[in-house]
């Protein structure tokens, strides 16, 4: 068994956990739900599983390093993040409606790391600028604020698809939480978002300094990520100002994640790019 | 005394436009969409490009709305400096009532709002002595604060915790501040500079980035040697070079430097960012007779003239090019350099460094190669200093741990009152926090099973 096995096999067990999660949902059969969370543990077994074969067989090849040094590898770790955040939530809230939105991100980005044409899975020695401790911090703390962002992001989803509910009664949008809930557990997941995204720029600054003395550079990725984080910290103020509620935080959160995935992908497609850890 | 109310008047209102969190809402948004723009349109090109890509009369609207150096523009420096306004303003605003909240003695306690939240009851038999005595070492040991007050039909325990979280909000918002005033620093008092120094070679200066000045240093900086290791793909693996610190000609310090881990002295960071070679000074040609395979070596020089045996004429090198550009490839390291011969035309020639045999594509009866000889390599190194770097990293301290208390800490007040009610004690358990209300309910429960637990 090496790696890339186990996660291809992950890819679809997430598929099948996503699959479970909305069948449960459109059909309100919470059997196939709690179905949904074993499969998503056997998911983060293999996801947690694969990464570390990957690990064991970067050091096997002489180039050993953490697994979270390209694309492909941040986007496994990202699903790995987005299940574990997920699963805790649902724990936590004890509704698995979520899930229905949460698992298919997850699903999303491991089949786009296995299947995208553009991103390479073969273990690559490290650059001399990726040989830092903070390049690794980096990457976690960022990837967990993105995780969370992600959720929040289903969340104003649901949020605006139950507020447009006018038939109640017939729908599935019954067994998402009321809105005042949705709009709250939103809010949280934004702030823990946010503590991680801030954490994941300083890191990124720190890491910059140490390898180029310069801690902000203003190119178009960091800038990317402020631009996320000023809409997030515009999210969490616009909190305070009347009128500012459910609605427009929902839309707010889906812009802002938005703006996580572009800082993330789209920032390559921009002139004068410094690509993944230039 | 009706001519000052005007200005105080406006001042009011200056302050109170400033202290509004829908000034912060604004700024955030403008600030967001402007640096898109700024990733968008690439910053700090030459002119020429950009007249090239958007043509003469965008590239003059842009330039007159410094839009190519957007981030150091007057109008988003001074939007940056709003914010900072904005924030200090809101501040100073807030912070007298979060200070009477946070350092009052004894805190009140406002029942009616508390008990208009979320509540837990349950019934006792006990006396109000035994309650007491049985809630109060509890509470004393969850909270921080608990006292107790005696009411007609029974008594009241308040309790307290977190008072100072509140202050969460006011280090996110003093961080942000310390970053921007780290930044100023170091915009004002320090530079960033890079150097070029060969193996064995020291400097005393570097030239800086922004201006391509010169910017003397206190001290000099000798490469003792540098070394560069790659991988078996050819990926580059490590880039070090020794480095020698030299005060009045003696040396002080030595040190490898590698990508990520610079030296500092005295303030002033030295980061490993390039390398190469130094143009050969002698290099080695060879001259082959196709026809009768002879062949003949020299030494020569950029500029010098040679001449060549039989009537092949004479040869000069005329150029060295770091990467010679040949239909679109890049051939590395090359000389070029004329052949005249005795008959005919002068003709140039392309000498590769890595392609020894290039010139045989020329098709001409001799054949004409350069030799790599023993090689210097140089570092390139980056030199920066920047002041402002430690209040920088305090802001980023401050900005985490203030963002924790803000968003995972709140300040919780419960009371527990207890009514008689027919020969019964009523014990009602009820709690407000400043945030996150739905956790507040668990607390609740979680309060009065405990409070129960012990009957
Ligand atoms: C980039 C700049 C800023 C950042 C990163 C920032 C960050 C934050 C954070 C993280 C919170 C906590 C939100 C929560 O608990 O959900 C907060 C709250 C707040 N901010 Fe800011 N802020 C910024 C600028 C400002 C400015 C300019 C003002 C001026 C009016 C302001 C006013 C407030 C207020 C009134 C609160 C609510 C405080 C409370 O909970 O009582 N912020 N800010």
């Amino acid at each position: 068994m090496n790696s890339s096995i186990l996660l291809s096999i992950t890819t679809f067990i997430y598929g099948f956990a996503a699959f479970l999660y909305i069948f449960s949902l459109v059909f309100k059969k919470p059997f196939f739900g709690s179905l949904g969370t074993w499969t998503l543990l056997a998911g983060i077994s293999g996801n947690s599983g694969g990464l570390l074969l990957r690990w064991l067989e970067s050091y096997r090849l002489g180039i050993g390093h953490a697994p979270l040094s390209n694309l492909y590898e941040s986007l496994i770790f990202f699903s790995l993040v987005i299940v574990v955040v997920y699963l805790v939530v649902e724990k936590i809230y004890d509704n698995r409606s979520i899930g229905a939105f949460a698992t298919p991100l997850a699903f999303l980005a491991m089949a786009y790391a296995s299947l995208s044409p553009n991103i390479s899975e073969k273990i690559q020695p490290l650059l001399p600028a990726l040989k830092s401790n903070w390049l690794i911090v980096h990457v976690i703390t960022c990837f967990i604020g993105y995780a969370a962002f992600a959720i929040a992001f289903g969340l104003g989803i649901m949020f605006l698809l139950k507020q447009k509910d006018s038939k109640p009664g017939i729908s599935f949008l019954k067994l998402f939480p009321d809105l005042y809930m949705i709009d709250e557990l939103s809010h949280q997941m934004i702030m823990f978002g946010f503590l991680f995204l801030s954490g994941g720029i300083i890191t990124g600054a720190i890491w910059a300094n140490s390898a180029w003395g310069r801690y902000w550079g203003w190119d178009p990725k960091e800038t990317w990520s402020l631009i996320t984080w000023f809409i997030y910290a515009t999210l969490l103020h616009a909190r305070f100002m009347r009128g500012w509620r459910g609605k427009r935080l929902a839309y707010l959160s889906i812009i802002g994640f938005l703006a996580v995935l572009f800082t993330y992908f789209g920032v390559n497609l921009l002139s004068g790019l410094h690509s993944y850890g230039q | 005394m009706k001519k000052s109310k005007i200005p105080d008047d406006l001042i009011n209102r200056l302050w109170k436009y400033f202290a509004s969190v829908k000034l912060t809402v604004t700024l955030l948004i403008i600030l967001a969409l402007s640096c898109i723009i700024g990733t968008v349109i690439p910053q700090n090109e030459s002119p020429a490009a950009y007249f090239f890509r958007y043509g003469e009369f965008f590239y003059r609207a842009f330039s007159a709305l410094d839009i190519f150096d957007m981030y150091h523009s007057w109008w988003f420096q001074f939007m940056v400096f709003l914010l900072a306004a904005n924030i200090v303003v809101c501040s100073i605003d807030r912070l007298s009532s979060t200070w009477k909240v946070i350092f009052k003695k004894s805190p009140s306690f406002d029942i009616a709002k508390l008990k208009n939240s979320y509540k837990e009851e349950f019934t006792a038999v006990h006396t109000h002595g035994e309650l007491k005595t049985l809630f109060m070492p509890v509470l004393l040991r969850l909270f921080k604060y608990a006292r107790v007050e005696d009411k007609e039909n029974g008594f009241v325990i308040y309790a307290e915790k977190g008072r100072w979280t509140r202050l969460g909000v006011y280090a996110v918002h003093l961080s942000v501040v310390l970053l921007l005033i780290g930044g100023l620093i170091g915009s004002y008092f320090g530079f960033d500079g890079s150097v070029i120094i060969p193996e064995g070679k020291s400097i005393k200066s570097i030239i800086l980035r922004n201006t391509g000045s010169d910017q003397p240093l206190d001290f000099e900086i000798r490469c003792d040697d540098f070394n560069v290791t790659f991988y078996e793909s050819g990926m580059p693996k490590e880039y070090r070079s020794g480095l020698t610190i030299l005060e009045n000609g003696k040396p002080v310090l030595k040190k490898d430097v590698i990508v990520n881990d610079p030296l500092h002295y005295k303030g002033i960071n030295i980061f490993q960012s390039s390398y190469g070679m130094l143009e050969p000074e002698e290099i080695s040609l060879s001259f082959t007779d196709r026809k009768t395979g002879s062949v003949y070596r020299t030494k020569t020089s950029v500029g010098k003239e040679i001449e060549l045996p039989e009537t092949f004429g004479k040869f000069v090198l005329d150029k060295y090019s770091r990467a010679y550009s040949f239909m679109g490839h890049d051939l590395g390291e090359a000389f070029s350099g004329m052949l005249t011969p005795i008959k005919g035309e002068p003709v140039q020639v392309i000498l590769p460094l890595k392609y020894p045999g290039f010139d045989k594509m020329r098709k001409d009866e001799l054949i004409i190669s350069a030799e790599d000889t023993q090689r210097q390599y140089y570092t390139g190194l980056q030199i920066t200093r920047d002041p402002g770097v430690p209040i920088v990293y305090s802001g980023f301290i401050m900005m985490i741990i203030g963002c924790f208390i803000a968003f995972f800490m709140s300040h919780i007040r419960f009371c527990v009152e207890v009514v008689k009610k027919r020969g019964k004690s009523i014990v009602v358990i009820a709690g407000i926090s400043n945030k996150n209300k739905i956790g507040m309910e668990a607390k609740t429960k979680k309060l009065a099973k405990l409070l129960s637990n012990k009957l």
